[in-house]
């Protein structure tokens, strides 16, 4: 096994302010930051201030950015950097910082909220529910989100632009509309809700410019830009001229599941 | 005098994972003005973690099935020590628990015909658990998630307010319960004492019925699949309100958790693996599971590796491969081929897929598996083997509950769900019966949790209240790190010898003299944990939230420690190299951990007492389910005339 001590700069602080710190500590063999971090509290920080739950890249607590990149630290190994190099660990910039690594992402929650539920179809029976997997695996692929919020921090809507933020969901949850709007059994058109116009006039789907860097941050690896807010737009685009397409797409595709 | 800030509710649910989101949603929808308290963020709960998937007997997949089918292999599985109503509730309710959630806006994956898909897993007779790819966990924490938020929305479309009668408070920690007795404890339930980790706010929530649904202890071990969360919080508070353990001697050493590089030793890799098609070879290549089928599953798995094989295809005309065994059963076999100089390079054995299915299918079924081996290890599991050892992974044993109500023994508005609860799965719990387990009884618990607060609400004796005085307590004991004197305890190197300890002296196998030894030493850490200090101030400190932590850990240690001591046999989760065998005589005995009362006030006195109690006698109808000379295996002689 190989062991080498590795130059850290952690940002310390709290809503106050705060700096970055230097710490030296020692690396061994398969590690990742989240490991160095554990190994920093351990011996030399007690109190230095870090979320994290399942340590394989499962829970998306662990999100900060390390040289700058918005990154899972338990699943960023220190393999990938060089023993020579500084490596630097900054809390996510899009949120408030709390403390030390520990940023507020209460934002996130919020937005959640605003996406109204699934809408059951009514008359099917709890168990008779009926889906082909080819109809279910768009929504699946969006439901794989370990809302680690990293796509949040990174896009350039809110990123440096908290002016945006009331009037903008967010990759995640503009994402999670598209899921809801995809799901084979979801009601809401007949409940009323027209889920492509709410996320156009509600959710800030119009500020998308589909640069693709939510996409590229993924650490699940979900398609976010094309498979799920472009056609979020062609669909809102249809709807908006055409409310009978609209309809047409919805009733085609619930006809056709088995 | 401490001010701290009071509200109240009707039910106060500690935990946010599949038990206590469940719980929650119940109580609820049940009228009860319902808060919900969680360590981490909502949504990140250890449930989120669960791979494989969530068993139920809805038959889609092979039509054999029943909850009389599920409900026999719960028992065998758990070596007949389950407490069998629960096993039959749960067995029966499950279906209706998995099929709610579809109606909440799950997305299973789906069989040809369009239902639910089922998958196999160890011990279970059928196909049976319902999965989205290996992130199972996942889907049923968003999905319960969902529906809280979709509860959320309706209330502030009548009141304004979406935390009118549902309210998570995430990231806060409860350090105690409430109640309305004397100063020695006991008496009603009125609350929980908790802080808040973004402030370090101490808070109250006043509230006449409690739901703890806290998940399990794997942090005092050292190899474990658990996150940092799982440090027994609410065996403790349990404990400390003065509700029993049961049977806390059986822990879930899972047999497949990775073992290198280190840093990631312990993560798990999902039974699936195996339910799937892969196998199991020490390092002669061997398949080295058909040398470890015991006597009482010999009739039930295959003979040769053809026979195992065929099973894929043809599960009516072939045994399963013994892979498949109960999970203790692997685990031990594993540690014997170890012990035996057959493991792999860094002290496993081989677990292969990449022979067994196409790369495509193998991404396609396992898509975490791939990925975490991929990350994390440099290992492509479509290509080579993993290598794999056992890892602490679930707590059988667990809070005492009456099996109907989910309520605890002998704290008036004290209920308790999930893995936090004993009894469900006996001495062994099969793959999958977890999940289902957290929706069967968390729903249990919200249900009668909001049906005793109702009552409580308007009974003339009133609601329960917390004195003043038990806050102060709550509070003093809470800030003890920050004054600790000269020379403080590091909690962390405390937390690292806890783990080192139960590591090597109560784990996977035992023997009485470790245990014993084991008990000395946790009495030496709780001196060493009375001094624990910390550094810095109560915002986010996570040097302080340990330092709490350790007296959770510590005396759910000790428990463990005592009751493994004291079962003298081997069964399911419990192996003990100096008693080998099963014993039959104690298939009828439960073991009851009750706090020491009043508590000492010397940290090396025990804090723990056992008592033996006797099972209830299993109902006639349910015994009639299975062959007599099964029944013969199990049972302790008495029982078998009665
Ligand atoms: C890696 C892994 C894979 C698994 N796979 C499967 C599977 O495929 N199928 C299956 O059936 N089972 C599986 N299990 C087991 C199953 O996931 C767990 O047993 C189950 O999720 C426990 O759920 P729970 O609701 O009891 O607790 P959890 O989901 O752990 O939730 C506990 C909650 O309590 C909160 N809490 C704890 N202490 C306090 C406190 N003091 N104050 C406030 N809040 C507190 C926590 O923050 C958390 O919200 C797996 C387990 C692991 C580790
Ligand atoms: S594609 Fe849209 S949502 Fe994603 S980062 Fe770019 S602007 Fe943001
Ligand atoms: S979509 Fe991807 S990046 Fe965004 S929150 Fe979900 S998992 Fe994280
Ligand atoms: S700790 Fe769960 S994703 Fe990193």
């Amino acid at each position: 096994m190989t062991t080498y001590d590795a130059r850290f700069r952690i940002w310390r602080g709290d809503a106050e302010g705060g700096e970055l710190r230097d710490f030296t500590v020692e690396v061994n063999d398969g590690e990742v930051v989240l490991d160095i971090v554990h190994r920093l509290q351990a011996t030399q920080a007690q109190d230095l201030a870090v979320r994290w739950n399942c340590k394989a890249g499962k829970c998306g607590s662990c999100s900060a950015e390390v040289n700058g990149r918005p990154r899972l630290l338990c699943m960023t190994r220190m393999s990938t950097f060089g023993s020579g190099e500084t490596i630097t660990v900054t809390p996510l910039r899009a949120f408030p910082v709390i403390r030390d690594l520990v940023t507020d992402v209460s934002f996130n929650y919020a937005k959640a909220r605003e996406v109204p539920a699934f809408v059951p179809p009514e008359g099917v029976a709890p168990g008779a529910y009926r889906m082909r997997q080819v109809d279910v695996e768009r929504s699946q692929e969006f439901r794989k989100c370990i809302e680690c919020f990293l796509c949040q921090d990174t896009c350039h809507v809110v990123r440096d632009h908290e002016e945006n933020k009331p009037a903008f969901a967010g990759p995640r949850f503009l994402m999670r509309v598209a899921e809801l709007d995809m799901h084979p059994l979801d009601a809401a058109a007949e409940a009323g809700l027209d889920r492509g116009r709410a996320a156009q006039e509600e959710h800030g789907l119009g500020l998308c410019n589909i640069t693709k860097c939510c996409t590229e941050v993924c650490p699940e690896g979900i398609k976010i830009t094309d498979n799920a807010l472009i056609p979020l737009k062609e669909r809102a685009v249809d709807r908006k001229y055409d409310p009978l397409v609209w309809l047409g797409n919805k009733i085609g595709r619930r006809s056709g599941t088995p | 005098m401490t001010q701290v800030e009071r509200q109240q509710w009707d039910v106060v649910v500690v935990g946010a994972g599949g038990a206590g989101l469940r719980a929650a949603i119940e109580a609820r929808e049940r009228g009860a003005r319902t808060a919900v308290i969680c360590k981490s963020l909502f949504g990140k709960a250890h449930t989120v973690m669960a791979e494989g998937g969530i068993a139920a007997s809805m038959g889609n997949v092979n039509e054999g099935d029943n909850w009389q089918v599920h409900f026999r292999d719960t028992m065998r599985g758990g070596k007949f020590l389950n407490q069998w109503r629960m096993a039959e509730l749960h067995a029966k309710e499950a279906p209706d628990r998995v099929w709610e959630l579809e109606t909440w806006g799950a997305l299973f994956d789906r069989t040809p015909d369009g239902r639910i898909s089922q998958r196999n897993f160890g011990g279970h007779e059928y196909p049976r658990l319902a999965h989205v790819g290996d992130r199972t966990g996942l889907e049923l924490i968003r999905t319960l998630q969902q529906k809280i938020v979709q509860l959320q929305q309706a209330d502030f479309d009548e009141f304004g307010d979406y935390e009118a009668r549902l309210k998570v408070f995430q990231e806060c920690t409860v350090t105690r319960v409430l109640q309305d007795g004397g100063p020695a404890g006991g008496g009603r339930v009125a609350g929980t004492f908790c802080y808040e980790r973004e402030s370090g706010r101490f808070f109250v929530l006043e509230a006449p019925a409690v739901v703890l649904a806290t998940g399990g202890i794997g942090k005092s071990f050292k190899t474990t699949s658990n996150s940092w969360e799982y440090t027994g919080d609410g065996h403790a508070l349990a404990l400390l309100a003065g509700a029993p353990l049961l049977n806390m001697e059986f822990v879930q050493f899972h047999p497949t958790g990775m073992v290198w590089p280190p840093s990631v030793k312990g993560i798990l890799v999902t039974e699936s693996v195996r339910g799937d098609g892969g196998v199991l070879r020490n390092s002669d290549g061997k398949r080295f599971m058909f040398d470890y089928v015991p006597d009482v599953f010999k009739e039930k798995y295959a003979e040769s590796e053809a026979e195992g094989d065929r099973w894929y295809d043809d599960p009516d005309h072939n045994r399963r491969p013994p892979e498949l065994l109960p999970r203790d059963e692997v685990a031990r076999a594993i540690n014997s081929e170890v012990k035996a100089g057959r493991g792999s390079p860094h002290g496993g054995v081989f677990l292969d897929v990449s022979t067994r299915m196409p790369a495509e299918r193998i991404r396609r079924r396992l898509p975490s598996m791939y990925h975490q081996f991929k990350e994390l290890a440099d290992v492509d599991i479509t290509a080579e083997p993993m290598e794999v050892g056992p890892t602490c992974h679930y707590v059988m044993g667990g809070i005492a509950v009456d099996s109907d109500t989910a309520a605890t023994v002998g704290v008036p508005g004290l209920f308790a769900a999930g893995e936090v609860a004993g009894g469900m799965h006996g001495s062994n719990r099969l793959g999958g019966n977890s999940l289902s387990d957290l929706l069967v009884f968390g729903r249990r618990a919200g249900l009668h949790a909001a049906g005793y607060a109702r009552e409580h609400a308007s009974s003339p004796a009133g609601r329960p209240a917390a004195s003043q005085a038990r806050i102060d307590e709550a509070a003093a004991e809470a800030l003890a790190p920050f004054h600790a004197a000269e020379g403080a305890e590091n909690p962390y190197t405390l937390h690292q010898e806890l783990q080192s300890t139960m590591n090597d002296l109560v784990g996977i196998i035992r023997r009485a003299g470790e245990m014993a030894q084991a008990l000395e030493r946790l009495a030496d850490l709780r001196v060493r944990a009375s001094r624990a200090g910390v550094e810095g101030h109560r915002q986010f400190n996570p040097g302080w939230h340990l330092a709490l932590d350790l007296r959770n850990m510590l005396l759910v240690s000790e428990c463990v420690a005592r009751a493994a001591l004291e079962r003298t046999e081997s069964r399911g989760g419990h192996t003990r190299e100096d008693c080998p065998g099963m014993d039959r005589a104690w298939r009828p005995v439960n073991l009851l951990c009750r706090p020491v009362d009043p508590a000492p006030a010397d940290p090396a006195a025990d804090r723990i007492a056992l008592v033996r109690a006797r099972t209830d006698p299993i109902r006639p109808d349910l015994l009639a389910l299975f062959e007599k000379e099964e029944l013969v295996k199990y049972l302790a002689e008495e029982e078998l005339y009665e």
